[in-house]
């Protein structure tokens, strides 16, 4: 028997925001605001402490919906790599890169603007080895944009203690008064704590809606995610978010209780791991239109914004479990300091995609518990060139999952070039894979 | 008088160190019953390991054609790190007690924990979180805090402590080395340096596998006696190497020993050469603190070297400008490792500051092996662009 579907009635409330975020950066400076870039991982609550009036330009997504419009994307790439750029550096830096180059900016629906719009500074943290050089380098291309970085890389989360919590905060309290210096604005603590406790419980919010996903049948399937999860990555410390959040958790909750599902006919689950090839994303509707399989989330989806418990204690186990928020720790946030101190926290100790980093045992765990907790029937990796931090430990991973009884392909491409993907052998290896499990294309 | 650095029995041994290795390390241990560990890059504080009575040694690459670590790390992955993987699963650091990784790029990051995993001798492994923000003021604490803890692991595998005599005698070692390994440095401002890339390159990776003390004694009597050498060659184009980890004798030979036009490195900014040994540790009480802010202010890594608020430049950048002024560097070759993320991010901005120095530079792209007559082809057209005015005059 079919399952039941519907589209998701908060859809376009997503949609507009998207759409919103891109042009409130834009057109910031007609109203005397700020606009700021940097990564989608930065500490985006800091600069809200500025105004309520300061527009952010993750660039992560940015890149992402640069690639995703391929000829806009084509001669971006081209255009930064005619200036020394290496085609193997992170696809969506080389997309922001070559935006920045043409002096083009893309609103979400593919509209191209001239010239791109200079941020005030750029604010950005440091993990991989891109991030603060990113921001660095595009600083220079824009002619000499004020550009801070805030250098995270203290470890994963179960080993946090004090003193590398405090390594962050005390950079977090330079960048502050560094920011009113370039802006020349007086800091705001009480907006600052709103954005901590919001950018808490977008996070949180997003976790709790991907676990209504182990549910069957799922009640998303992972391209729609897509258009969820950005959320948390635009700008998750603006209220306006949480709201959305808690609409779309209410939603999913009660597809849950309807058995409302993303697919017609749910015969296959799986899950992915790094971001996918976004101008290629047609592979998630071959998957579901041939074989009924839904992927119902992926390390990336759930692991980029979301607030996971992680690793236990010891670091043995992985835990898919929301982190809790300040209210629910019992955390009063009432100044800078403790405002700080719980973001820093926060991200450090419970964002998922900040772990895996640190060994491959985390990542191993935490992809193992995944399989298990969302009752998928395989893994589908992306062995991505397009970012070295998302590819790392994965053919490990791959290892230790074939070796635990689980299936898994993989295929080869680039979040975010399109030269770099094979859609023909894409869907050969699925096709392949399915035979090789005995799942029969539905008829 | 020796007439060539070359027959100098210094140099000779410096060679042999550089390519008998794995040999040196197993009979080091015969010899003390020491531990040996190998450490993945140079922001390792190699000095802790020292006081504890370890052997550090630097995990390198073979240069050698190898498929067995496509299983583990992505092809792209830069060949360092694969090179340096397969040298573990083939058992050639079969005598390793343990491994560790100071927090640098992903890549080394990936191997070090596939090397750790699977490389079967290795009885203690750690992952040493060192900042990536150097040109932050905050980063010398962390960096202390992060050493503070990972002389606790290596006193809790080797079962004694290390005490602040133990540490002094480590940072007198490596600061009398570093002191020397400069000396080497400086002796190639001159307008005929006596020895080469090659030579440099010998010399300070051999450091980075043997005893440092025992490679201090040789390096002090090569210091004196190299200014007995007449320079047996002519220097031609005087050439900074600027780049990645780069211990690759083929490549050396080719550029100074095997082109049609004399070409001399003079200095070589990169962590198998000057970013290796650059700046003394201060010690001033506080051991592990002077260490930490050592590693944290030397002549950055491009992995770390990025703009903060205040301080826009790279400082890796202005140690290159002062070193073409001072080392009168006519040509900069750019060695990159294939897929080296840090370095390829600093390159377009790297390429504009030698433009407008007016330094001319060509850029290599490394890999395992290396295609020598492409190489052969380039850096002569280069050498070659550079003298085109002599045809006006």
């Amino acid at each position: 028997m079919g399952v039941r579907v519907r589209p998701f009635e908060c859809w376009d409330d997503f949609k507009r925001y998207r759409m919103e975020y891109y042009r409130n950066y834009l057109e910031a400076k007609e109203n005397g605001s700020i606009r700021w870039a940097g990564s989608a991982w930065a500490f985006d609550p800091v600069p809200a402490g500025l105004g309520e009036d300061v527009y952010p330009l993750t660039g992560e997504p940015y890149g992402a919906t640069a690639a995703f419009f391929r000829d806009f994307s084509m001669r971006a790439l081209e255009t930064i790599e005619r200036k020394g750029a290496a085609r193997d550096l992170c696809g969506y830096m080389r997309n922001y890169w070559g935006s920045v180059a043409m002096d083009r900016y893309l609103l979400a629906d593919g509209a191209e603007i001239e010239p791109f719009p200079k941020p005030d500074f750029n604010f950005t943290i440091h993990i991989c080895c891109t991030h603060a050089k990113w921001y660095h380098y595009a600083a220079e291309l824009e002619g000499g944009v004020p550009t801070y970085a805030v250098d995270i890389s203290v470890g994963p989360g179960y080993l946090l203690n004090d003193k590398k919590i405090e390594y962050v905060v005390r950079q977090l309290e330079d960048a502050i008064q560094w920011m009113e210096k370039v802006t020349g604005r007086e800091y705001d603590d009480e907006l600052l704590i709103r954005a901590v406790e919001n950018e808490a419980r977008s996070m949180t919010l997003w976790s709790k809606i991907c676990k209504l996903n182990q549910n069957t049948p799922a009640p998303m399937e992972e391209k729609s995610m897509f258009s969820f999860y950005v959320m948390t990555l635009l700008r998750r410390s603006d209220e306006k978010v949480v709201k959305l959040y808690e609409k779309l958790y209410k939603e999913v909750e009660s597809r849950v209780k309807r058995g409302i599902g993303a697919l017609t006919q749910e015969q296959f689950r799986f899950v992915t791991d790094n971001p996918p090839p976004w101008p290629f994303l047609k592979v998630y509707r071959y998957l579901e239109e041939n074989y009924g399989a839904v992927s119902v989330g992926s390390i990336y989806t759930f692991g980029l914004g979301a607030a996971w418990l992680g690793m236990d204690e010891k670091g043995e186990n992985w835990i898919w479990e929301p982190a809790p928020t300040p209210e629910e720790a019992g955390y009063e946030i009432h100044d800078r300091r403790s405002a700080l101190w719980w973001t820093a926290m926060f991200n450090l100790k419970y964002r998922a995609s900040w772990q895996h980093e640190y060994s491959h045992w985390i990542r191993k765990q935490e992809t193992y518990q995944m399989v298990k907790d969302w009752k998928a029937d395989a893994i589908i990796m992306h062995l991505n060139r397009g970012c070295e931090l998302w590819n790392m430990s994965t053919l490990e991973v791959r290892d230790y999952l074939v070796r635990n009884g689980i299936s898994v392909a993989t295929y080869e491409g680039n979040m975010a070039d399109p030269r770099e993907f094979d859609e023909a052998r894409t869907f050969n290896v699925i096709d392949s894979f399915m035979q090789s499990l005995g799942i029969e294309k539905l008829t | 008088m020796t007439t060539s650095v070359d027959d100098m029995p210094q140099m000779k041994k410096f060679r042999e160190w550089f390519e008998n290795r794995h040999e040196y390390a197993k009979k080091w241990k015969e010899k003390t019953g020491g531990r040996v560990v190998g450490y993945y890059c140079t922001y390792v504080p190699e000095e802790i390991l020292y006081a504890a009575g370890i052997l550090p040694v630097r995990v390198l690459g073979s240069h050698e054609p190898e498929s067995i670590t496509r299983p583990y790390l992505h092809d792209m992955y830069c060949p360092f790190c694969h090179d340096t993987l397969a040298q573990g699963l083939q058992g050639r650091y079969d005598y390793l007690d343990g491994v560790t990784l100071a927090q640098s790029c992903l890549h080394m990051r990936q191997s070090y924990f596939s090397f750790a995993d699977r490389v079967p001798n290795i009885e203690w492994s750690y992952y040493l979180p060192f900042p990536h923000g150097v040109n932050n003021p905050h980063a010398g604490d962390f960096a202390k805090h992060e050493f503070e803890k990972f002389k606790e692991s290596v006193e809790e595998w080797t079962g004694a402590s290390i005490s602040d005599s133990d540490l002094d005698r480590a940072i007198e070692v490596y600061n009398k080395s570093r002191e020397l390994l400069t000396k080497v440095f400086e002796l190639r401002k001159a307008e005929n340096p006596p020895i080469t890339g090659l030579h440099a390159m010998l010399i300070v990776v051999s450091s980075q596998v043997v005893d440092k003390e025992e490679h201090n004694e040789v390096l002090e009597s090569f210091l004196e006696d190299v200014a007995e050498v007449e320079p047996d060659r002519e220097v031609g184009t005087r050439l900074m190497l600027i780049g990645s980890e780069d211990y690759d004798i083929e490549l050396f030979e080719l550029i100074e020993y095997g082109m049609s036009y004399p070409a001399t490195f003079v200095f070589e900014e990169n962590c198998t050469g000057s970013r290796y040994f650059w700046g003394l540790v201060e010690n001033g009480g506080d051991r592990l603190k002077a260490i930490a802010e050592r590693y944290v202010y030397r002549v950055p890594c491009p992995a770390k070297d990025w703009a903060r608020g205040d301080f826009f430049g790279r400082r890796r950048f202005q140690f290159i400008e002062n070193v073409i002024r001072e080392w009168n560097v006519d040509a900069v070759i750019i060695a990159q490792m294939k897929f080296c993320d840090p370095h390829e991010l600093d390159i377009p901005s790297l390429r504009d500051m030698l433009d407008r120095m007016g330094v001319r530079h060509l850029h290599l792209e490394l890999d395992l092996t290396q295609p020598v007559g492409q190489f052969r082809t380039r850096v002569e057209a280069m050498i070659e662009a550079m003298g085109e005015e002599d045809l006006f005059i």
